[in-house]
């Protein structure tokens, strides 16, 4: 029996999305209609694969502030892009199938993902202690990242340098197919692991209590947080706070935990934000701002009230 | 049966657990007693496996905890540990809904929904049944886990410290129910209990522990006189017989 409150989400979502497509329509149709179709599927993955993420990310640590890319797993992204251009040189960078780079970056993060965060995750931090690792892993990947940067030359770099901001403009349709491929083929799994995830959400001791493999059902559930995060960060660079703005939202919308309505409704929340965003900047504020900043700075405000309220209680 | 062979655990240098080889039976209510730090805890985290076993072996109805697959022993043995972590935003039902999920694996059905009613009924938690659990007192939360660990209707069950957080009124309905779970039920319960005159009344054996070893077992007549009491806690106390139980007398 679906929610009500997830029927009328899922229906904005589709407004949105109709209305994205067809707004302020104009030229050649055709062509048009083309871009948008592609940039319709790019921003809808994207938030799809930001917003299970976060979820999941948060039910892992126990933790409703934190998201992956607070933790630095972008970070971890985007230095093992530049490691690749370091060691391949620029002309290799970009002689090579962009799909190809994707699957061997996003490979290399889901590998590190898990040699950093599994033995931390197994038994778990406290918030400060977490949040203070997350930053410092952070600021320790985008060091090494910007270290390469100096290292390699200038062209290397203009290479790179612009998959290191987010940017909701820019398309990728050499990498939206592999994108969308991961995301449908991890939200899949992460939706049929649902009951599974509630009962994660119940901490260590409880969960094996009621047996769950707790070192393998988090090793499984980091890749597949490392994958998504992969993609989001390959498509639309690093965007820390959307994921805990959306999830916050859809946590309040649902008034739940329980995964069955907290993750579609974070996915659709992060639909509707991003298409609804990028219209009104688009066509209300003639582009002046850009989606990635105000996102950010929104979510950063999120990220501020609930660290104050939940250190309140 | 719970066997116990010759357990020993370290942790950070600490020895908390010294070559503990104990047999518990089928049936009954066993009570754990011991001063804090005498490693009770830690032998129940082991028994229920949710620490690594370090040298010696526990098995569970002839199940070896350490190599069973996790799943089939949650269908024999349920943990409630002390001060579970709780998350947020979840009712009362659901969070005791959760003790099917060994059995159904999330799938919900008109049996289940039975067994929930039972344990919800049974505990008290009818009028707290929608209320959201980060919205309740810690005795109400307490009674909300022991009521998960209920329905799991395994014929084992762990309980570190129930009482805790728990008033008087219902710190004696949770040992009726566990010796009625343990009479009617056949099931196997294991108990660390702090106050000793619960253990005395409600229990049919228990294990004193101090520093990591069994120093006492046997049924309450026995393990609650002055002598095993001043070795097993350091100090003296009277102990007086109320109506053919022991009533230890450790305030004064």
């Amino acid at each position: 029996m679906p929610d009500k409150r997830l029927l009328i989400l899922a229906v904005l979502a589709v407004v949105a999305a109709i209305a994205f497509m067809t707004v302020g329509l104009r030229g050649n149709i055709a062509f048009a209609l083309e871009l948008r179709a592609v940039r319709l599927v790019t921003l809808i993955q994207v938030g799809v694969a930001i917003a299970i993420s976060t979820v999941v990310f948060q039910t892992v640590t126990a933790n409703r502030v934190l998201t992956p890319q607070i933790m630095g797993l972008d970070a971890l992204y985007l230095f093992g892009q530049m490691a690749l251009v370091l060691t391949l040189g620029s002309v290799g960078y970009v002689a090579l199938d962009p799909r190809l780079k994707f699957a061997g970056e996003a490979g290399l993060m889901m590998a590190m993902a898990l040699v950093l965060f599994l033995p931390m995750l197994r038994r778990r931090f406290d918030v400060g202690l977490l949040l203070l690792t997350g930053v410092v892993l952070g600021v320790l990947f985008r060091s090494l990242a910007m270290l390469i940067a100096r290292l390699i030359d200038p062209n290397e770099f203009a290479v790179v340098q612009g998959s290191s901001f987010a940017d909701f403009n820019t398309v990728r349709p050499d990498l939206v197919v592999i994108g969308l491929v991961v995301t449908t083929v991890a939200a899949v799994i992460i939706w049929r692991l649902r009951h599974l995830l509630d009962i994660v959400a119940l901490g260590a001791d409880s969960a094996t209590g009621l047996g769950v493999d707790w070192t393998k059902a988090l090793a499984g559930l980091l890749l597949l947080v490392a994958a998504l995060v992969a993609v989001s960060t390959a498509l639309v660079g690093p965007v820390t706070f959307f994921g805990l703005l959306v999830v916050a939202l859809a946590e309040r919308i649902v008034d739940s935990r329980r995964h069955r309505l907290l993750l579609p409704a974070a996915m659709l929340t992060a639909v509707i934000v991003l298409l609804g965003g990028q219209m009104a900047l688009q066509h209300l504020l003639d582009g002046a701002a850009t989606l990635g900043v105000v996102i950010e700075f929104v979510g950063g405000l999120v990220f501020l009230a609930m660290l104050i309220t939940t250190s309140k209680r | 049966m719970i066997e116990i062979n010759n357990v020993s655990l370290r942790l950070g240098g600490t020895q908390i657990l010294e070559d503990v080889s104990l047999t518990m039976p089928k049936g009954g209510v066993t009570a754990l007693v011991g001063p804090n730090g005498a490693g009770k805890s830690s032998l129940l985290s082991l028994i229920a496996r949710l620490q690594p076993l370090q040298t010696g072996s526990i098995s569970v109805d002839g199940l070896p905890v350490d190599t069973t697959p996790s799943r089939r022993l949650a269908k024999t043995l349920a943990i409630l540990r002390q001060d579970p972590a709780v998350a947020s935003r979840l009712k009362v039902r659901e969070l005791v809904g959760f003790g099917r999920f060994p059995h159904q694996r999330g799938r919900i059905d008109a049996n289940d929904l039975l067994l929930i009613e039972a344990a919800l009924q049974q505990f008290g938690l009818m009028d707290l049944a929608d209320r959201f659990l980060d919205n309740l007192s810690g005795g109400q939360r307490q009674r909300a886990m022991v009521a998960m660990a209920f329905c799991q209707g395994t014929d084992y069950m762990l309980l570190d410290e129930p009482l805790n957080n728990l008033d008087m009124l219902f710190a004696r309905q949770l040992m009726r129910d566990l010796r009625a779970a343990a009479d009617n039920d056949r099931r196997t319960v294991i108990v660390v209990l702090h106050d000793i005159n619960h253990a005395a009344v409600y229990a049919d054996r228990i294990v004193a522990m101090k520093s990591g070893r069994v120093v006492a077992d046997g049924p309450p007549a026995e393990v609650l006189r002055p002598d095993v009491l001043a070795q097993v806690f350091g100090y003296d106390m009277d102990v007086i017989d109320v109506g053919g139980a022991p009533l230890v007398l450790h305030h004064r």
